[in-house]
């Protein structure tokens, strides 16, 4: 991955989270806490200040920097999540392989640490899916919005809001809004 | 004091409070920490807050007592940045840290703690 692409990546990220502060609060209420407009608001704010105070010397050690700032500052259950994920997309970009494959080892940091599956309603519904598009080189900003509103209909069994049970199911995973903003910010960025 | 020490991680100030407050009285030498909430005084959990609990036990070897689901993954998570053996349990946080500290404070071996813990393992 191109170091400028990967900055611009982030930016982008940062953006759509920021833009989406109040409906991520708004998502996460019915079946949350409503932390994770917040926390990730915060989390993305804290990365670009890391990016800008600090110019990171390739994709790797800029990846690195967003798993630590989203470690320290998101806090909750996103922020061990968020964290795993880029650490281990910084080690695979660091080895040189493909953004599938970088995904990849994202999506087993996040169930390293989750221990969700796939249909419990978790951020892992989006990142499973786009490991696949990626591998078969078909994914679109289409394909990710149509993960992220699959979680709609999914009855929570992973996360907080397996709390509330057959309440869940109408609402989508906010941890899953998130994540396709993240990809959606990847495809826009150019990084595939 | 006991080799052993006992960390608590809640979302909440007071229920770690309570909690420390509850099982001091049966363990006056097992090193206790614990930490409840953000560092902003909300209701939360963090990566750095639990890694301070872990670290500032004068205790090696602890015994990790959490509430909900994201503070294990904080806890978790500093384990991967401690130097210290952490052992962290799914058990309800008042009454698995209450046993463990009685049965420290009382001298019995880890594995017999253990056993006990076990018996009360929850789908946490």
């Amino acid at each position: 991955m191109d170091l400028q692409t990967s900055i611009k990546w982030m930016e982008l990220f940062n953006e759509k989270v920021q833009a989406n502060k109040a409906l991520l609060i708004e998502l996460d209420t019915p079946i949350g806490d409503s932390d994770h407009g917040s926390n990730m608001s915060r989390g993305m704010q804290h990365v670009i200040e890391a990016l800008e105070a600090k110019a990171p010397e390739s994709a790797a050690d800029l990846l690195k920097t967003v798993a630590m700032q989203l470690l320290s500052k998101v806090g909750g259950a996103s922020g061990p999540l968020y964290g795993s994920a880029f650490l281990n997309m910084s080690k695979a970009e660091h080895q040189g392989l493909s953004i599938a494959e970088v995904v990849k080892e994202g999506l087993a940091g996040i169930q390293k640490r989750g221990k969700a599956e796939v249909g419990e309603k978790t951020m892992v519904d989006v990142w499973s899916p786009v490991v696949a598009d990626l591998e078969a080189n078909s994914l679109t900003v289409e394909s990710v919005k149509a993960a992220v509103e699959a979680t709609k209909d999914t009855k929570a069994t992973k996360g907080r809001a397996s709390y509330v049970g057959d309440r869940s199911i109408g609402h989508i995973d906010p941890g899953s809004y998130s994540s396709g903003l993240l990809f959606e910010a990847m495809i826009e960025a150019g990084v595939i | 004091m006991s080799n052993y020490g006992i960390v608590i991680v809640s979302h909440s100030a007071n229920i770690a409070q309570g909690i420390y407050d509850l099982i001091q009285e049966v363990a006056k030498d097992v090193s206790i920490t614990y930490v409840g909430g953000t560092e902003e005084g909300g209701i939360g959990t963090s990566f750095e807050t639990a890694s301070q609990a872990m670290e500032s036990n004068s205790a090696e070897n602890l015994l990790a007592f959490y509430d909900l689901g994201s503070a294990k993954m904080n806890l978790e998570m500093a384990i991967e940045f401690t130097t210290k053996e952490v052992e962290v349990f799914d058990v309800p946080v008042v009454e698995g840290t209450y046993t463990a500290a009685a049965l420290l404070q009382a001298g019995v071996d880890l594995d017999t703690v253990k056993a006990q813990l076990a018996e009360m393992k929850l789908n946490k």
